[in-house]
Order: C-alpha cells, then sequence, then structure tokens
C-alpha cells in the first residue's frame, strides 16, 4: 500500500481563489444577523438552529417513550411487583388494592404502549432523525446558505412543537391518551365510547398527527426544493454525499405517502365527528346497535399502510445515509459502490410504495393479491442486501478508525442484518399468517427500524456534534453508551424472537390465564432487566451530550475528522449564510479517501492536472 | 413572507423554476396525494356495495364555469401586469376574486340542494364522500382567496409597482388557483362518471 500523505488543506486560500461570490455579503446595512435573542434561539429561520431545537425535542419525546417501555416492561416481567411507588408520577395510573399493592392499570397499560408508539415513530425516528439531520447537513453539504424558504422551515419547526404540546396534553387527561395501538385501527379509534382513550385522547391524538404532518410536509417541501435549485457550483447530482442523496429521497417519499395518511384521518374525524361511515358497520355496543351501515375497517388500514410503510423507509434511509458518511469517513476509504447505493436508496423509496399491504395478510384480503405484495416486498430485500455489501467492503481493507460515530455505524449494519433477515420470514403471507401480532413482529421491526435508526441516529449526533455545538462529546462515556446499548439492545430484542415463534401475542397487558406461556417468565424478566440497562445507558448519553454543549473539549482544528464534505469547509461556528465569504466550488465526489497518495481531498480541492473525477 | 429567504444569485444554475416556485410546485403535489387517496379510498368503498346513487345538483356545473373563468381572468390579470397594464390588472385580479367566492356560494347551493333531497354527510357513504370530496376543495379554495385577497389590496391600495418578487408571488397564487380550477373539473368528472 503506497504511503499516504496526511496533509491540511488550506481552506482559506481555497475558498478566496476558487469559491464562488455570490454577493451575499454585499448590500447589507450593518450586520443583519446581529438578531435578538428571541429570533436566534427561539423562532430562528437559520436551519442550524432549527435543526437543534428538532434534536432536543425529538430526544425530550425519546425519554419519555423510552420511561413508558420501562413501565409496560415491567409489567410484562413483573407482574406482581408493588408499583405502588409509581404513584407520585404516574397518579390514577396506578391502581391500589386493599392491601396497599400497586399494579398498573390495564387501560394505561394500552395508553402506554400506543404513545410509546405514537412518539417513537413520529416524533423522535422521523423529525427527530430526519427533521434534524437534513436540516443541519443539507444546505452545509450541499454549499447553500440556507433553506429555499427559511420562513417554512421555521414554519415547519413550530408544527412539530404544536403537535408534541397537544400530544404531551393528553397524557394528563383524566381518561388518558388513546390507548388503541399506534396505528389506531377504528373501531377502537373511531368509536368515542370503544375505551378510556376514544374520547378525548382520540380527538387531541389525531389533531397532533395532523399537525404534524403539516409540520413533515413543510419540511419536506424545504428539503427538496433546497437539493434541487440551492447546489453550489459544481456540485452535480453525482457528486452529492450519501446523506443527502438519502434525506432527498425520504422527504420525496414523505412528500407523496403523508398526504395519504391525512385522507385517512380526515375520514376518521368525520366518522368520530359527524357520525358518517366510512370505517363503521354494523356495531353493537351493550346490545345496541349504532346506526353505521356500510363502512370498511380495511380501508383505514389500506389508507393507513399507505403511509405507514413508506413511514419505516422514512425512518430508516436518512440513518443509511447518515452510516455511509459516517463509515467512508473513519475508514478513510471511499465508499464502495456509490452509484449501486445512490440507485438502492432510488429503488427502497419507489418500491417502499407497493408493499403497504404486507401488514395486512390476516386482515381478510383477497391471498392472489397478497402473492403481489409478498412478491415486492422480497424485492426491497435486493437493494437493503447491495447497501450492505457496500458497507462491509466499504470497511474491507479500510484504516478503520473505532470512534464512536464508527462504532455506532457498524452497530447500525449488525442490527439492520440481523432485523432484515426476519423481514424475510414476515414478508412472506404463509409465515406472516403463523407469526402476526407475535413478539415476532416486535422483535423484527424492534430491531430493523427502531435500534438501528437510533444506531444511525447516535452515529450522526456523535459525528457531526462538533460541528453543531463547537465541541467534542467526551468519547469514553461515549464507548460506554454504545457497549451497553448494542448489548442491551440485543438483549431486549433478540430472546423476544423465540417468544413469537411459541406464538406469545404482542398487546397483552398479562399472561396469566396463558399456562403455556409461564414457561417464558424468567425470559420476559431478563428482557426486562436489560430494558432498564439500556434506558441507563441513554441517560449518560443525555449527560454526556448536554455537559458537551457547555464543557465539551473545544474544536480547534476546522475540519476534525480530515472529511470530505463541504460542512468542514465553513467555520466551527457558521453564522446564519455558513460561510463568512465566498461559496465553496465543488470539484469531486465527496469520497476521495487514499486518491493518488494523499489520505483524503475534500470536495472544493480542484483536480489535479492529471486527474480524473471518476467513481 | 416567503419572500423573506435569503437572496441567491443563480446565474450557474439552469434551474428554469424559482425556488419559492418549485416549492408550490411540490405543494401541489401532496394536495394532488391527498385528493388522489381519498378518490382511491372512494373506488374501494363504491366496489363492495350499498352505494347510493342520486344525481348531482345541476348548480355544479354552472360552478365549474366559474371556477374556469375565474382561472382565465387571473391569467389575464398576470398577462397584463407583465405588460404594465395596470387597469386590467386590477380589474383581473378583483374579478378573479369575486368569481372565487361565486364558486364557493354556488357550492353552497349545491350542498344545501342535495341536503333537501336527503343526502347528507352522514347517510350512505356515496353522499359522505361527495361532501369530503367538494369540501375539502372549498377548503382549499378558501385558502386560496385568503392569498389573493393579499394580492388584491395590494393591486387596489398600494402603487403598483414592476418587480421580480411581484412576478414570482403571481406566478405561485396563479399555480394554485389555475390548480384548483383543474382539480375541480378532475373531481367534478370523477363524481360525474363514477357515481
Amino acid at each position: 500500500m503506497a504511503k499516504v500523505q496526511a496533509l491540511d488543506y488550506d481552506v482559506d486560500k481555497y475558498l478566496e481563489e476558487q469559491g464562488y461570490d455570490d454577493h451575499f455579503h454585499e448590500h447589507e446595512h450593518g450586520d443583519k444577523y446581529k438578531v435578538s435573542f428571541i429570533s436566534k434561539y427561539i423562532f430562528s429561520t437559520d436551519h442550524k438552529t432549527i435543526a437543534k431545537q428538532y434534536l432536543i425535542t425529538g430526544m425530550a419525546w425519546a425519554f419519555i417513550g423510552a420511561f413508558f417501555s420501562l413501565i409496560f416492561r415491567l409489567q410484562l416481567g413483573f407482574p406482581d411487583m408493588d408499583l405502588s411507588w409509581l404513584r407520585p408520577i404516574l397518579g390514577g395510573w396506578i391502581n391500589i388494592n386493599s392491601e396497599g399493592v400497586g399494579s398498573l392499570s390495564p387501560d394505561f397499560y394500552y395508553a402506554m404502549v400506543t404513545i410509546h408508539g405514537t412518539v417513537l415513530v413520529f416524533f423522535v425516528l422521523t423529525a427527530g432523525l430526519s427533521g434534524t439531520f437534513s436540516n443541519f447537513l443539507i444546505p452545509l453539504q450541499i454549499g447553500a446558505r440556507d433553506m429555499a424558504s427559511p420562513f417554512l422551515n421555521m414554519l415547519s419547526y413550530w408544527f412539530f412543537f404544536l403537535a408534541s404540546v397537544i400530544m404531551l396534553l393528553s397524557l394528563f387527561l383524566e381518561s388518558g391518551p388513546f390507548a388503541g395501538g399506534w396505528v389506531a385501527y377504528p373501531p377502537l379509534s373511531a368509536l368515542p365510547q370503544a375505551m378510556m382513550g376514544s374520547g378525548m385522547g382520540m380527538n387531541l391524538w389525531l389533531f397532533s398527527l395532523v399537525f404534524f404532518v403539516v409540520s413533515v410536509l413543510l419540511g419536506g417541501l424545504n428539503y427538496i426544493t433546497t437539493v434541487i435549485n440551492l447546489r453550489t457550483k459544481g456540485m452535480s447530482f453525482w457528486r452529492l454525499p450519501l446523506t443527502v442523496w438519502s434525506f432527498f429521497v425520504t422527504a420525496i417519499i414523505g412528500l407523496l405517502s403523508f398526504p395519504v395518511l391525512v385522507a385517512g384521518f380526515v375520514l376518521l374525524l368525520l366518522d368520530r365527528l359527524l357520525g358518517t361511515s366510512f370505517y363503521l358497520s354494523d356495531i353493537f355496543i351493550a346490545g345496541e346497535p349504532l346506526h353505521h351501515v356500510g363502512g370498511s375497517p380495511i380501508l383505514y388500514q389500506h389508507l393507513f399502510w399507505f403511509l405507514g410503510h413508506p413511514e419505516v423507509y422514512i425512518i430508516i434511509l436518512p440513518a443509511m445515509g447518515i452510516v455511509s458518511e459516517v463509515m467512508s469517513t473513519h475508514a478513510r476509504r471511499p465508499i464502495f459502490g456509490y452509484k449501486a447505493m445512490v440507485y438502492s436508496i432510488i429503488a427502497i423509496g419507489f418500491l417502499s410504495f407497493l408493499v403497504w399491504a404486507h401488514h395486512m395478510f390476516v386482515s381478510g384480503m383477497d391471498p392472489f393479491l397478497a402473492n403481489f405484495f409478498i412478491l415486492f416486498t422480497l424485492i426491497i430485500a435486493v437493494p437493503s442486501a447491495v447497501k450492505v455489501f457496500n458497507w462491509i467492503t466499504t470497511l474491507y481493507k479500510g484504516n478503520i478508525h473505532l470512534t464512536v460515530p464508527m462504532l455506532f455505524a457498524i452497530g447500525f449494519v449488525s442490527f439492520f442484518i440481523s432485523g432484515g433477515l426476519t423481514g424475510l420470514f414476515l414478508g412472506n403471507a404463509p409465515i406472516d399468517i403463523q407469526m402476526h401480532d407475535t413478539y415476532f413482529v416486535v422483535a423484527h421491526f424492534h430491531i430493523v427500524m427502531g435500534v438501528a435508526a437510533f444506531f444511525g441516529m447516535f452515529a450522526g449526533i456523535y459525528h457531526w456534534f462538533p460541528k453543531m455545538f463547537g465541541r467534542y462529546m467526551n468519547q469514553t462515556l461515549g464507548k460506554i453508551h454504545f457497549w451497553l446499548t448494542i448489548v442491551a439492545a440485543y438483549m431486549v430484542f433478540w430472546p423476544m424472537h423465540y417468544l413469537g415463534v411459541a406464538g406469545v401475542p404482542r398487546r397483552y397487558y398479562t399472561f396469566d390465564s396463558f399456562v403455556n406461556f409461564s414457561q417464558f417468565d424468567t425470559l420476559n424478566q431478563i428482557i426486562t432487566i436489560f430494558a432498564f440497562v439500556g434506558f441507563t445507558a441513554q441517560l449518560l448519553f443525555a449527560f454526556n451530550f448536554f455537559y458537551s454543549i457547555f464543557y465539551g473539549k473545544k474544536v480547534s482544528e476546522r475540519n476534525p475528522y480530515r472529511a470530505n464534505t463541504l460542512e468542514w469547509s465553513a467555520p466551527t461556528n457558521p453564522g446564519h449564510g455558513n460561510w463568512p465569504g465566498k461559496l465553496p466550488v465543488v470539484h469531486r465526489w465527496p469520497y476521495d479517501f487514499h486518491k493518488n497518495g494523499s489520505d483524503y481531498r475534500p470536495q472544493y480541492v480542484p483536480l489535479d492536472p492529471d486527474e480524473r473525477d471518476v467513481h | 413572507m416567503v419572500g423573506q429567504g435569503l437572496k441567491y444569485r443563480d446565474d450557474y444554475r439552469n434551474a428554469t423554476f424559482h425556488p419559492q416556485v418549485f416549492l408550490m410546485w411540490l405543494g401541489l403535489v401532496s394536495i394532488a396525494m391527498l385528493f388522489a387517496g381519498l378518490i382511491s379510498a372512494y373506488i374501494v368503498r363504491q366496489s363492495a356495495g350499498n352505494w347510493l346513487e342520486f344525481p348531482l345538483p345541476h348548480i355544479f356545473i354552472i360552478s365549474t364555469l366559474t371556477i374556469v373563468m375565474s382561472s382565465a381572468t387571473l391569467a389575464w390579470a398576470y398577462r397584463s401586469y407583465l405588460r404594465g397594464w395596470q387597469r386590467s390588472y386590477r380589474q383581473g385580479l378583483l374579478l378573479t376574486f369575486f368569481l372565487g367566492v361565486a364558486f364557493l356560494v354556488m357550492q353552497y347551493y349545491g350542498w344545501s340542494e342535495l341536503y333537501s333531497k336527503g343526502i347528507g354527510i352522514s347517510g350512505n357513504p356515496a353522499g359522505s364522500f361527495l361532501y369530503v370530496l367538494t369540501g375539502l376543495h372549498a377548503l382549499h379554495l378558501i385558502g386560496g382567496l385568503f392569498a389573493l385577497a393579499v394580492i388584491v389590496y395590494q393591486a387596489w391600495w398600494r402603487h403598483v409597482q414592476m418587480s421580480q418578487q411581484q412576478v414570482i408571488r403571481l406566478k405561485i397564487i396563479s399555480y394554485y388557483w389555475h390548480f384548483l380550477m383543474i382539480l375541480w373539473i378532475v373531481l367534478y368528472g370523477f363524481l360525474y362518471f363514477t357515481r
């Protein structure tokens, strides 16, 4: 292997000599970024501040969702435990019997499961992941001053905030938040009298999610427009970092699928409020027939899963993009098969619209139609496998730096493989009919899109933290966080496969009446214990995160990882407008590591006379 | 408001769309997906049977003509602005606004005609779907009327000046308005032929 030259590039010189002058800083009367506290930190239109707002709101929701999971894991692992000590926090959600022993009320068990699913899927892994990194990285990595419409971008966050506030309010209702599962199938979601959370709780849930969709759409419009219109000079589509590619395709998926969810919600809302019969039919409550005639709950399932399935790719694609970028940088290797990666992202995005009914194999759909969805579901394995292959070959013979972001990126691939393989089981209707609604499904989706997406998010946070806050996170704490999390996550979700194969159904409050399942009591206890271990590790992460914002080691050089992408050519704390002078001009793709004897060549470095930008 | 974005020089970009106009196009895509979702729900529900057939109110024909005319007057106002014909610019905008209001009034009469025939929102899903589709279209049109009201106000009570920013604003509102016109024709045709 040729000896590589570890050199530093004088960014300012390149920007001054090669940069593109967009006259951005001319014609300003004084400092137009001299802004008040409120417009700098609260109603900011700066994409970097908005990204941090998304991240911190997402983290808050992650802890609320994780806390709920601990409580219902306690119920599943240790159903006889005295929970009266939780009464100060959970109040009426804990029943206390005549002997003074507290137990979780079944209604609130369902509420917690529901809210856990809703906030993690939508608020954390959609807003917190794609909202954070699309906002932060798209303008910085394509060489733009800001988003196409910073104002809509700000609105996008504040709609998300509004959705958050409404959802949070629903937790404090006396009847509790919605409790019919995060998918909100009618009739539980359509009839206010169906269960405790179906009244006001469901109203707030629906309004919250409608505002959330507005937020996603406003964000998505901006991401797509920014990538198409505001790339800097020389930044062709084939020179975009894979992060930007994945955010771009994610935004397109969201733009096409979220409105359909709204369509489903509009009909649901009318069923609830105006007595229409879109989803309701022939229902008796306490022996009394309702007036609803001719509706079909399956219709809701189709509309919901038309978003619901693309949604899992909205969650996982940004994580994939982040992992590609982090792996290439920390292994000092060009990403293997860049174009194959891009085509895979596009293929996954396209196929994600053709597979939704694989969530509905047991809904009584036509088995012939099911074949169509099985076929396309299994085809998705192909681009996914291409991506996994490319990540592994990127690492092969790389100069791997086992930094914290790199560890999380490798962890992502591990989870994506183990969770993706069980997807092949569940994508087949004959097996899915057996496995449906068991813990096998819970294990599958938690590993492949829950934990994996979180690992992608952690990789991104640790990697770009210096860019966001100008300080490093503590690496030792980060490594402890990684090892505790990966062990705990596997120990929580791996055993669930065994439960699922044995037929243990998900969403059940207790298994007392199933003698067969008592063999899993110990396993359930182990799962619960590791859930607590995993949660503790996240507390460590939160401490590291907030401590490092204020007291972390300061970033002394502009490009600490010697990465190639443009965000590292901006100052460590870029102001609004990102580059103080000219915009960088791009001459090459973003993965020129270890080329022609030099360790790395950033995108703003012109090609040598005999060099070609081939990839 | 949308126009407050940072200023870019984009002479090296060969994009034909201004970013803000492109934003509007993407917004129209998402609105189209909303209606596509509802229309597919309509088709699925209809094929399941128990579907009431009823004639559409006749006034919908007139409202269709009205919205087509309002689209035409807006296009006329836009061309007038580009050529600096202030009078017809102002008149075109105002006419568009009133035709939009007239369309809404006619929709209301259409709904009350249906309602008086016993086709309420909560009866047979055939009726419910009609109210949802036309109602959501009307809601979007009301949103457009607010934006149009701002532009009419500027045209009549502020000095009319040629500016690139105003051209972009007019383009955005025009695309939205023409889209609503086409959407209405699609909805009307769909409801007419697949009752």
